[in-house]
């Protein structure tokens, strides 16, 4: 029997049967452009401002904080440039972390090459930022720190609420990256102090190419996409109705079965966990136990790489994902599993599985079955395992 | 990118099936080159006869796909032959044998023979020879173990 067991969720998802519902009439019969004049698209705009709605009120924001942007990456990008530009005269100093998404870590670098300065935090092995470490990297020019919601590979949730107050104390901006997170944990903007914070559709049952930027009344950021007046004239390009219509779908979804959802995710990861910690030796968890996504599991197995193992994986049908640098095509190992201490060859070993409320027990143990018989086969072609079993004989 | 899409078919049959995988003991010559920090480690036995003939070989790999077909191909290439027909067993021609490499993955192939050339360097050293162009390997720092003791394992 082939099996298709799909553990990458933190990749992407699949798109929901309601979300698909709900978009495909604008793509054929309600396709009118919702910023022409007539009654047809008229229609379609008061639909996307109905989209609007249930998406601020998902976040206790304001319809007129929410600007929708192509994904989590513009949304990134756009928070921190819009900022660097917008606040150039009062600073040039950014606040983020060693383990953010390349979309927020590569638009910081950029800048760095345009005169401003970054403070890139470390975490301690768990992934946690240190509230006092953040303080102590403020200086009287910083004009933004921002601060991934939860990490993408280990899964970690930051202290955001207290992030959020120690930049407000100091008159900071706060942006949060809440692409892995938004969906998945309850968030409310006022209640944790979140300045900006960005989304994307295709992380929770909704479409690829659809994402948001929340920005609270009165932060001033530049545009970063110029044309025409789309999104209160600070994001240009024509309305993706289809888009946007079903991303609100997908949220009214993952906000009805939230708890549910979270609840039935933890336990299944946390099986996942346990067996593949007591059943296969020299391995460990990555990321912080409690303050945890529900969906995410991320191992290192010593002794072994991560893309023969990927491989290997696949074979059986199972889809997962790696830090390891072989599945990057770059020389080094994940950034995130290195910013936790890792060394790079552990690094290379990494596992990460991130399951959906869709994943069934039997699939949790059929993968661990599976693993174990992967990982002893890749060890018994390791010299690195050669070397460890003859030095502990 | 997707590894096994960008894989040649050989790489794939090398990798899920590799020829030669496991230990010598007592072996005329053992290489090991590569460092876990770049993510692959090769290891190369070889079981040289009174004639200077390598009789038998075997490998152990630490590495992505690519480490392990590449080192599998140039178990395939260097048996039976002489050491100095072993010797001349390039990057080139395990690349060759497995009918291409990604870009990203040369490297590989290039480790791959290295990991021949430190085993015959092994052989010489036992055996007080001289092989005729042949260079000694370079060695790589471990950090893991430290990792661990500072973890208590």
């Amino acid at each position: 029997m082939d099996r298709f067991i799909y553990m990458d969720n933190a990749a992407t998802t699949k798109v929901a049967p309601e979300v698909l519902e709900a978009m495909l009439p604008f793509f054929t019969e309600e396709y009118g452009n919702p910023s022409s004049a007539y009654a047809f698209s008229g229609k379609i705009a008061k639909k996307v401002a109905e989209a609007r709605r249930t998406i601020a009120d998902a976040l206790n924001a304001c319809e007129k904080e929410i600007f929708f942007t192509g994904g989590g990456s513009e949304s990134d990008n756009w928070a921190i440039k819009g900022v660097a530009d917008a606040l150039k005269d009062k600073g040039n100093h950014i606040i983020t972390t060693k383990i953010e998404h390349h979309a927020v870590l590569h638009t910081c670098e950029f800048l760095e090459k345009h005169g401003y300065e970054v403070t890139y935090l470390p975490v301690d092995e768990n992934g946690l930022v240190s509230l006092n470490d953040v303080e102590a990297a403020i200086r009287p020019t910083t004009i933004l720190i921002s601060v991934m919601f939860a990490n993408n590979e280990i899964g970690t949730i930051e202290p955001i609420k207290e992030i959020g107050e120690i930049a407000h104390k100091h008159g900071i901006y706060f942006h949060t990256d809440a692409v892995q997170a938004f969906g998945h944990v309850p968030i409310d903007v006022d209640e944790l102090n979140i300045d900006m914070l960005s989304s994307s559709a295709h992380k929770i049952n909704g479409p690829k190419g659809i994402g948001f930027l929340y920005i609270r009344k009165g932060t001033k950021l530049s545009n970063l996409i110029h044309g025409g007046g789309q999104e209160s004239g600070k994001r240009a390009g024509t309305t993706n109705a289809a888009g946007i219509i079903g991303y609100a779908k997908a949220v009214e979804l993952a906000l009805k079965d939230m708890e549910e959802t979270t609840k039935y995710e933890s336990e299944l990861r946390d099986r996942l966990i346990k067996r593949v910690l007591e059943e296969i030796p020299y391995t460990r968890v990555n990321g912080d136990l409690n303050k945890r996504l529900s969906n995410n599991a991320n191992f290192c197995f010593r002794f072994v790489e991560g893309e023969s193992l990927l491989i290997l994986l696949d074979q059986k049908g199972i889809m997962g994902s790696s830090g390891s640098a072989r599945t990057s095509g770059s020389l080094d190992p994940s950034h995130v599993l290195l910013a936790i201490g890792l060394p790079h060859e552990i690094a290379h070993g990494s596992l990460r599985l991130t399951i959906s409320k869709e994943t069934t027990q039997e699939e949790i143990d059929y993968v661990v079955d599976s693993l174990k018989q992967i990982i002893d086969r890749l060890r018994s072609m390791s010299p690195l395992y050669e070397d460890f079993v003859k030095k502990n004989k | 990118m997707s590894q096994v899409t960008e894989y040649s078919e050989k790489v794939m049959d090398h990798f899920t099936n590799p020829r030669n995988m496991g230990e010598i003991e007592d072996a005329s010559g053992v290489g090991t080159v590569g460092n876990a920090k770049c993510g692959d480690i090769m290891r190369m036995y070889l079981d040289i006869d009174e004639n200077g003939i390598v009789r038998d070989v075997k490998f152990k790999t630490f590495g992505c796909g690519a480490a392990v077909a590449t080192s599998s191909m140039a178990t395939e290439l260097v048996k039976g032959k002489s050491v100095n027909e072993a010797l001349k067993v390039t990057n080139k021609a395990v690349m060759e044998a497995l009918d291409g490499l990604p870009p990203v993955k040369i490297h590989c192939s290039l480790l791959a023979e290295q990991a021949i050339h430190a085993a015959l360097w092994d052989y010489a050293e036992k055996n007080g020879i001289t092989i005729e162009g042949l260079k000694p390997p370079v060695n790589d720092i471990d950090e893991t173990e430290e990792f661990y003791q500072m973890q208590g394992e």
